[in-house]
């Protein structure tokens, strides 16, 4: 075929036509290695972190957090962590975080990804409120539900009998001794991870979770009735009737009336 | 020689500092590239990180946002695109890729591969449309000059790979490959120091017409006047490494301040 002399119009569009399509072949590989960038769902953010998604959008891994850590807990992912990349985290088994009163890594914070108002109460930073995570027992491999008595977690938890309680209940099995059964209150645990560092089994069966990752949500359509506040609900529920045809008649009428199926 | 000199002093002692605040909390300069604190007062943040965050809907902190305007005016105003050969740690990996290339002889080995210098306003562009799409910061979650600064103040991981990887490409695929045509922060640093003030005179008078500066320039179209006229480079992609100014052996190429209007009140540029 002969070589036919191409106009430059055509030329610039078809340029333009294949810088797009370059443009957009890169973009979805990129995208995609994005997708798998963030997909880790289990990772322990610094106190006051913004959900997930904001968090991600807003920290600008600058590691100021990190440097401000007095205890070394917390960590900039680096390639390989499996985590996104660039974003302070930490993992308590191996340093939990401490909870410093004056909380040194959020303030710090240039993005307000770490946000201070959410570590604060009465205009005073207050570690107690954050919520890194929460503690999860595993009852399985936790010693204390065997019957052996450990409180190592309950020891460990800078919020003992608050976050951690233990539970007495009987021993069945010897008919003598006492189960000493450590519960978290996950209300009250700020995921310090200070239980977990502390835990006695080769692996930890105590651990920190994410607390979208560990944590249900009932809903609104279940009701406290022996809580007087939650109980208040349901006294200030409207109800709302929809009008349509089938509701001119009575309930009755409309589920009797067959006519039409037989036809 | 002395530019070279100064150029690696300048690169390892910002990189000196940012390592001796995490690590022996010297707070001269703290935090990294992305942003840091100058004298536990001044932010920096990097204006092009700020850029993403903004398009992926994050709420812009004032703190970054000053940040950004004193890197943006710094370089905009002053430096030019100063940044990538003063300042960026990749600029060293590519030096060395470039360096080995030339010695070894591998342009003269290797088909000369097409790549436009246009390709990283393309990769710049869809950095932004990936961030508002996603969410992400796109880029800064892969970048590999954050994996390496990060990584050396912080700790690497496998981040050297990605490293790696910029080597390589550098040495066997394009020469100044990452640097001059893929890196969307170049390019942003491009556009924006378009209009600063420091910049490479020629003087066509002293020239001998060697093209020494071309050869060894990792931005050769900056240069177009060479030979032809005297003049400022006054393309934004000119990094101010002062490469050309150290090859020329007839005083040729300088450094000066950019003139907007000349004696006669006319624009300089063309």
């Amino acid at each position: 075929m002969a070589k036919v002399a191409m106009s430059d119009r055509r030329r610039f569009i078809l340029g333009m036509a294949r810088a797009v399509g370059l443009a957009g072949m890169g973009a979805l590989v990129w995208s995609s290695v994005l997708e798998e960038s963030v997909a880790s769902s289990l990772i322990l953010r610094p106190p006051g972190a913004l959900n997930e998604e904001d968090f991600l959008k807003t920290c600008i891994k600058c590691g100021l957090c990190v440097s401000a850590c007095p205890y070394d807990t917390l960590m900039l992912a680096a390639p390989g962590d499996k985590k996104p990349m660039g974003t302070p985290f930490f993992m308590p088994r191996d340093i939990p975080c401490y909870m410093c009163e004056d909380i040194p890594c959020v303030p710090v914070c240039p993005t307000g990804a770490l946000d201070e108002k959410s570590v604060t109460t009465e205009s005073e930073l207050d570690i107690n409120i954050a919520r890194m995570g929460v503690a999860v027992v595993d009852s399985h491999s936790c010693i204390a539900f065997w019957g052996i008595q450990c409180d190592a977690c309950h020891r460990a938890c800078p919020l003992i009998d608050e976050a951690i309680v233990l539970e007495y209940s009987k021993n069945e099995r010897t008919g003598k001794h006492a189960f000493l059964k450590p519960v978290v209150v996950p209300d009250v645990c700020t995921g310090c991870g200070m239980c977990e560092h502390a835990c006695v089994t080769e692996k930890a069966a105590i651990k920190v979770l994410p607390r979208e990752v560990a944590m249900g949500e009932v809903g609104n359509h279940y009701v406290k009735g022996w809580d007087e506040k939650d109980q208040q609900r349901v006294r200030d529920a409207v109800s709302k009737t929809t009008k349509t045809d089938l509701s001119e008649k009575d309930v009755l009428d409309t589920l009797n009336d067959d006519s039409g199926l037989f036809e | 020689m002395r530019y070279l000199i100064a150029r690696r002093v300048s690169q390892l002692t910002i990189l000196a500092l940012y390592i001796a605040a995490n690590i022996w909390g010297v707070k001269i300069l703290e935090g990294n590239l992305s942003s840091s604190l100058l004298l536990g007062t001044i932010p920096l943040s990097d204006p092009f990180a700020v850029l993403q965050m903004f398009t992926a809907g994050a709420l812009i902190s004032v703190d970054i946002l000053v940040g950004a305007l004193i890197i943006v005016t710094l370089y905009g105003v002053i430096g030019g695109r100063m940044f990538c050969s003063w300042v960026c740690p990749i600029n060293m990996i590519s030096d060395a890729a470039n360096w080995l290339r030339r010695k070894l002889g591998i342009s003269q080995v290797q088909k000369r591969i097409y790549m436009s210098r246009k390709i990283r306003f393309w990769v710049l562009g869809v950095s932004l449309l990936l961030s508002f799409i996603m969410g992400l910061t796109a880029f800064e979650l892969v970048s590999p000059i954050s994996i390496l600064h990060r990584g050396l103040i912080f700790g690497m991981g496998f981040g050297i790979s990605a490293v790696a990887i910029i080597f390589f490409f550098d040495l066997l695929i394009h020469e100044n490959g990452w640097c001059g045509y893929v890196c969307p922060l170049g390019g942003f640093y491009a556009l924006i120091g378009k209009f600063s003030f420091i910049r490479v005179k020629y003087d066509q008078d002293k020239c001998t017409e060697c093209l020494k500066c071309k050869n060894v320039c990792p931005e050769k179209e900056v240069l177009y006047m060479v030979t032809k006229s005297s003049g400022t480079v006054v393309g934004g992609a000119c990094t101010n490494c002062a490469r050309c100014i150290e090859v020329c052996e007839d005083d040729a190429l300088n450094f000066g301040l950019r003139k907007y209007i000349n004696d006669k009140g006319i624009s300089n540029e063309t």
